[in-house]
């Protein structure tokens, strides 16, 4: 029997008289990764601020043990002391500081007040190389990519001696190679003596590194699976995560593809700042009625540039090339007129260019289209209000009302107020960018049917996603994205895991020859 | 039971400060041995604030996108200057000068809106500077001297009543006392009409009592107001102006297309513009606004003083955001509404009107103003940090 090093024992914690967390008990064995899975709002997060003390011990019911030590943490910083370090999944990296500052702030090499930058240098050096980063910690946070900003925050956490490691969706933001590359240095660090708690929706990931998982759903522990000789599989951990078997996770679709309705010539795109970088670099492609296309490529590639690029120019400058639409050209210079034309775009950063955080449900559902219920330049709050109702129903939208601000909703319902945004403008050809980044199974499967079900309406669907296996699930075509340019484009029977790779790879391989 | 508390829980914000104003009052009403209440003190608190209050009504929409204008104290001076050039020096007829006047607050909103939307710099140093150029061209304008007088007609539309004021009844203006329940009527009949929309859609609704005691409150507030104003000179012109521009402004902000994306784009700029909102176009149009209102507010004060002067204006803008902010507005825009920014100028205006009653000095009445102002943030930031941990 390993030792214990955490314990938490019947953890309750309430708000606002709605319990998220009832009677929890979760313990964790030293030198483990210990996977912490479960749908969105079923409790994870709230378990893990109160193990790391944002929440006061007296805000919640229930107890920590910590290396056999009881422990009521105030704040961050008595868990911290205690070797419990948690990295968000919102890094808390100052952009404009270099690495070695940012590694050390709060917690600077300093005599009497004043910071010694050498010892700086030279322990940020070390650290860095326990993570595996060759960088100047002279660099600014701002210069380095997010898969090595992540690093970094590990780096920071190795400076605070840290014993218990917890990781918020670490890999939400990463590629395939950045993600292995962090997973193995976990792993490297359970050697070292650093026991992990990682929580993660990609479940591949974690059926691979962790000894342990324990599944949350609705506030409550399911179970801990033993995974120590890595024999659970994904389908085992949805069905815990869920409560029933998704028999297949992505629903059929009988697709009736129709004619061309949406076709980009030599779209040509430069950097916005650099005016003699290339970005995206004479890309075609076609999208035909009633068809789910799929753009793949590795993060980085330039997907997201091409579809903002393509939606009103809200991307880069200096575009050339053109966009057809139903046989015409399309000519929008902003946003507006690409609305207009029939044009959707669904961004990857829901919370930072999708949604108005403060505002409620039903005014980030008609943002885009408030001529639809309006009259002249005055809008009918009762249609309106109709309006937003009806998607609420339709996109099973969980939430106390219409009224609800969306920041206090979770991230799927969330999503499914975008989507709603977007399908309320009926556009004809709609680019959902990363539709399920950081969302459950559950609410996956349900985005999902809503792709399906509008594709058979007779839309056109631009897809983008880092997860392959849903490309490859929802797309009837799949083009794959490299450095800007099309390398490949695959219909449903030639696409797979490798064929992509294959095609990123051949890419690279020219180019750098 | 739950349904009741709820329903204070949530508009504790919304309403927390009109009780706070009432109180205020009442409290001058007791300190001031009955002064504030009197007819020609109610008269006087609508004269003294009517150019703040249109200020900030312009500040809100600014604030609301997340910015700021500092210059709207130099603008009111610098149209202010322009006009007594115009109608004292060159005899211009008054409504040519006054639409020319407002055309000219436009070019300059234009101007501070060309620079915070399409150039992007940022509102405050634009505005910081529009606060020094403009403060700079009215002494310029005025070579440092006092222009006056105005004509009769231009003082009227700051200091004047609506003709009839011989009207009376028991000493009651007849005008005002049917303009209030005129008035009274109309709310009675949008409240209840608003009550029955909803509940046709099936929304929630508050129960019918607290309805009913809402429009009691209203009803005796105007009725009180325009009784006061009756007992005196009647409805003041510039009130009508007031008020109009609050329905006009309560309504865009509320109602229209543009309003809610002026909301969204101080809410999330990113988000709006990738929705459509011409985000660049709203913001300067809202700078040209701030602007037209600068321009209407240095008319009213160059004719409420009868004069031009240099020093005009100093320190308005400073009145009008504590305005905004004080009536609940966010610093980090996206929140605030027209209505609480009156309540908040308002507030101010009678703390001014009460202490200076009171003979309490003016040092101590901006350190008070100063508490008042920080108290009002506090106490929304306290609520609304609750509301998100409960």
């Amino acid at each position: 029997m390993a030792e214990q090093i955490l314990e938490m024992r019947n953890i309750t914690k309430t708000f606002a008289g709605v319990k998220a967390l009832d009677e929890v008990s979760f313990s964790v064995n030293r030198d483990e990764i210990h996977a912490l899975v479960g749908e969105n709002g079923a409790g994870k997060s709230t378990l893990m601020k109160i193990l790391s003390g944002v929440y006061p011990h007296d805000s919640f019911d229930g107890s920590i043990h910590f290396e056999g030590d009881q422990c009521r943490f105030r704040e961050i910083a008595d868990s911290e002391a205690k070797g419990i370090v948690i990295i968000h999944q919102e890094l808390a990296l100052i952009p404009y500081l270099s690495i070695a500052e940012n590694i050390f702030l709060g917690n600077e090499r300093a005599t009497a007040g004043v910071i010694d930058w050498n010892r700086t240098a030279v322990a940020a050096k070390d650290l860095l190389a326990k993570v595996g980063l060759s960088d100047n910690p002279t660099t600014r946070i701002a210069d380095i990519g997010v898969g090595k900003q992540q690093l970094v925050e590990i780096a920071k956490a190795l400076s605070k001696k840290v014993k218990l490691l917890i990781l918020d969706e670490p890999t939400a933001a990463l590629n395939d190679e950045e993600s292995s590359k962090l997973l193995d240095l976990l792993l490297g660090l359970k050697k070292q003596g650093v026991t992990s708690i990682l929580i993660s929706h990609k479940l591949n990931e974690i059926a691979r590194v962790s000894d342990a998982i324990t599944v949350i759903r609705d506030g409550s522990v399911i179970e801990t699976l033993d995974n120590a000789a890595r024999q659970i599989d994904q389908d085992r951990i949805i069905k815990s995560m869920v409560g029933r078997e998704l028999v297949d996770r992505f629903p059929k679709r009988e697709s009736k593809v129709g004619e061309v309705v949406f076709e980009v010539r030599d779209w040509t795109v430069m950097h916005p700042l650099y005016d003699d970088r290339v970005v995206i670099d004479k890309v075609s492609l076609k999208v035909r009625k009633g068809e789910v296309v799929g753009l793949a490529g590795l993060m980085g590639a330039g997907r997201t540039e091409l579809a903002m690029s393509l939606f009103g120019r809200a991307y880069g400058r200096g575009h050339r090339g053109t966009i057809l639409k139903d046989g015409k050209e399309l000519k929008a210079h902003d946003v507006n007129s690409s609305i207009r034309q029939g044009l959707a775009y669904m961004t990857e950063d829901r919370k930072n260019f999708g949604l108005v955080l403060i505002q409620d449900i039903k005014s980030n559902i008609s943002l885009a289209s408030l001529k639809k219920v309006s009259v002249g330049n005055v809008i009918d709050q009762g249609r309106e209000n109709e309006s937003a109702g009806e998607f609420a129903q339709s996109m099973r939208i969980r939430c106390t009302g219409i009224d609800q601000v969306v920041e206090s909703l979770s991230g799927g319902n969330q999503q499914k107020v975008v989507l709603s945004k977007w399908i309320m403008a009926e556009p004809d050809v709609l680019i959902l960018d990363e539709p399920t980044r950081g969302i459950d199974v559950g609410a996956k499967y349900e985005i999902y049917t809503i792709i399906n079900k509008l594709a058979s309406e007779g839309k056109s669907i631009i897809m983008i996603s880092s997860e392959m296996p849903e490309l490859l699930g929802m797309c009837d075509r799949i083009y794959v994205v490299t450095e800007g340019e099309i390398s490949g484009e695959l219909d449903r029977e030639h696409a797979s895991q490798e064929s992509i790779m294959g095609c990123i790879m051949n890419h690279k391989r020219r180019t750098t020859a | 039971m739950s349904s009741i508390s709820k329903f204070f829980k949530n508009n504790i914000r919304q309403y927390g400060m009109v009780i706070a104003l009432a109180f205020i009052m009442v409290l001058f009403q007791v300190t001031t041995g009955g002064i504030m209440f009197k007819p020609m003190n109610i008269t006087n608190l609508v004269l003294q604030n009517s150019y703040v209050l249109i200020l900030a009504i312009g500040m809100l929409l600014a604030i609301v996108t997340g910015n700021i204008d500092l210059s709207v104290g130099s603008v009111a001076a610098f149209v202010g200057a322009v006009s007594a050039v115009m109608m004292v020096d060159n005899h211009m007829g008054v409504a040519p000068a006054m639409v020319l006047s407002l055309l000219i607050g436009a070019a300059v909103g234009g101007f501070h809106g060309y620079f915070i939307a399409f150039l992007r710099i940022p509102a405050f140093i634009v505005t910081l500077a529009g606060m020094l150029i403009f403060r700079g061209l009215t002494m310029v304008i005025l070579q440092g001297q006092t222009k006056a007088p105005f004509e009769k007609s231009f003082q009227a539309m700051a200091a004047g009543y609506l003709p009839g004021m011989d009207l009376r009844w028991h000493g009651l203006n007849i005008i005002a006392i049917a303009a209030g329940i005129l008035l009274s009527v109309i709310l009675v009949v949008a409240m209840l009409r608003a009550r029955g929309t909803k509940m046709r859609y099936h929304f929630e609704t508050m129960p019918l009592w607290l309805d009913i005691l809402k429009i009691v409150v209203i009803v005796g507030a105007i009725n009180l107001l325009t009784f006061e104003l009756a007992a005196y000179n009647g409805i003041p012109i510039i009130l009508i102006i007031l008020s109009v521009l609050i329905v006009i402004y309560t309504f865009v902000t509320q109602r229209t297309i543009v309003g809610r994306h002026v909301y969204a784009l101080g809410g999330n700029e990113k988000a709006a513009r990738l929705s459509g909102v011409k985000t660049n176009q709203i913001l300067f149009w809202v700078y040209v606004n701030m602007g037209v209102l600068s321009a209407l507010a240095g008319l009213i004060v160059a004719g409420r003083l009868n004069a031009a002067t240099p020093k005009a204006g100093t320190g308005f803008e400073l009145d009008a955001i504590a305005a905004c902010f004080i009536g609940g507005a966010s610093a980090s825009g996206g929140i605030g509404t027209v209505i609480g920014t009156i309540v908040g100028g308002f507030v101010m205006g009678v703390l001014n009107n009460g202490m200076s009653i009171m003979g309490v000095s003016v040092d101590w009445q901006q350190s008070i103003k100063g508490l008042v102002l920080l108290g009002a943030v506090w106490f929304d930031v306290y609520t609304k940090s609750r509301a998100q941990t409960k």
